[in-house]
């Protein structure tokens, strides 16, 4: 296979595979190292790639491994993880930055979650992959997914509606 | 999208059972400017999703072909090959020693009665040797008697 194949291949999924990388990591460059170590995985595959019939869900697959197998060696090395990046959204100029700070707050929401709730929220809010992709990627199935997905929702909408309502009950 | 139809939907997506279309159709509801305000607390969460399907991976991605497995095959053929070599020149040395065997009874039977004299004659100087050594072996003893 080409380099030029191999990138076109890809090109659809690499910037999911990144973001999925630092829904878990969350540090950029971390995501970064991670997003290129899958990928050059995937090249080393080589031909072997064709006898998958789905390329994306394999890289999918393989960047979760990849993260959680991170976060369980830096917890064992008991480093802990910088959440230093969270402005670094790069907003337009235009968008206001009561968006931003929302923003920030729904991030943080969401790092509190457990891992495997964080993957779904982020496969199915933000990449839109079926729940049965899902739940192949996550080895899972379907129901256990859809609860998990819930139980994540409800939690990021409770703690959503108490930043909300902060400061403005009277009592 | 109208109130009751998006009341709707956002119950399903809390279950867990609203479909893409359906959560798709929230996510431009809520992208919209006219969000009713009861609902309005859930405008950052959509918003930020939609936000965050942007975020791009723009690191260089070191992809090398496959000419260095050529060269790391060279050298492992290399090192077989010194092997096979270094195994053969032991292998042949050792069969091709001429180990001096007769066919004929009677030559072998000369070639060893010259062998066993030579060893016989060498045995013989040994002891003639070790005759004089007896000499002062005596004369030591007169002495210190």
């Amino acid at each position: 296979m080409k380099q030029q194949e191999f990138l076109q291949i890809i090109s659809p999924f690499k910037d999911k595979i990144f973001r999925v990388a630092k829904r878990l990591l969350v540090s950029i460059e971390e995501a970064e190292d991670a997003t290129q170590e899958v990928l050059v995985r995937l090249w080393n595959k080589n031909e072997g790639l064709q006898k998958y019939n789905s390329v994306e869900a394999l890289a999918m697959t393989m960047t979760k491994n990849y993260c959680l197998d991170q976060l369980k060696s830096k917890r064992a090395s008991n480093l802990q993880l910088v959440h230093s990046n969270y402005g670094d959204h790069s907003p337009g100029i235009d968008k206001q930055i009561e968006d931003r700070d929302s923003w920030n707050w729904v991030e943080k929401i969401i790092n509190d979650l457990p891992e495997q709730q964080k993957i779904i929220i982020q496969m199915r809010d933000v990449e839109e992959y079926e729940f049965n992709e899902i739940a192949s990627v996550l080895d899972m199935n379907e129901t256990a997914v859809r609860v998990a997905l819930s139980r994540a929702r409800k939690t990021i909408r409770e703690k959503l509606l108490e930043k909300h309502s902060y400061g403005i009950k009277s009592s | 999208m109208e109130l009751k139809a998006v009341e709707i939907a956002l119950e399903k997506y809390l279950e867990g059972t609203s479909s893409i279309l359906e959560e798709k159709q929230l996510k431009a509801y809520f992208s919209s400017n006219e969000i009713a305000s009861h609902l309005v607390q859930y405008k950052p969460l959509f918003s930020y999703f939609e936000h965050q399907k942007s975020e791009q991976f723009t690191k260089a991605l070191p992809l090398q072909t496959q000419k260095q497995s050529y060269v790391k095959w060279i050298g492992v053929a290399a090192a077989v090959a010194v092997l096979l070599g270094t195994m053969h020149y032991f292998y042949s040395e050792e069969t091709t020693t001429d180990l001096g065997t007769y066919s004929d009874p009677e030559e072998a039977f000369v070639e060893t009665q010259k062998a066993l004299e030579m060893l016989s004659q060498e045995v013989n100087q040994g002891v003639e040797s070790v005759a004089i050594l007896k000499e002062y072996d005596k004369t030591t003893k007169t002495i210190f008697k």
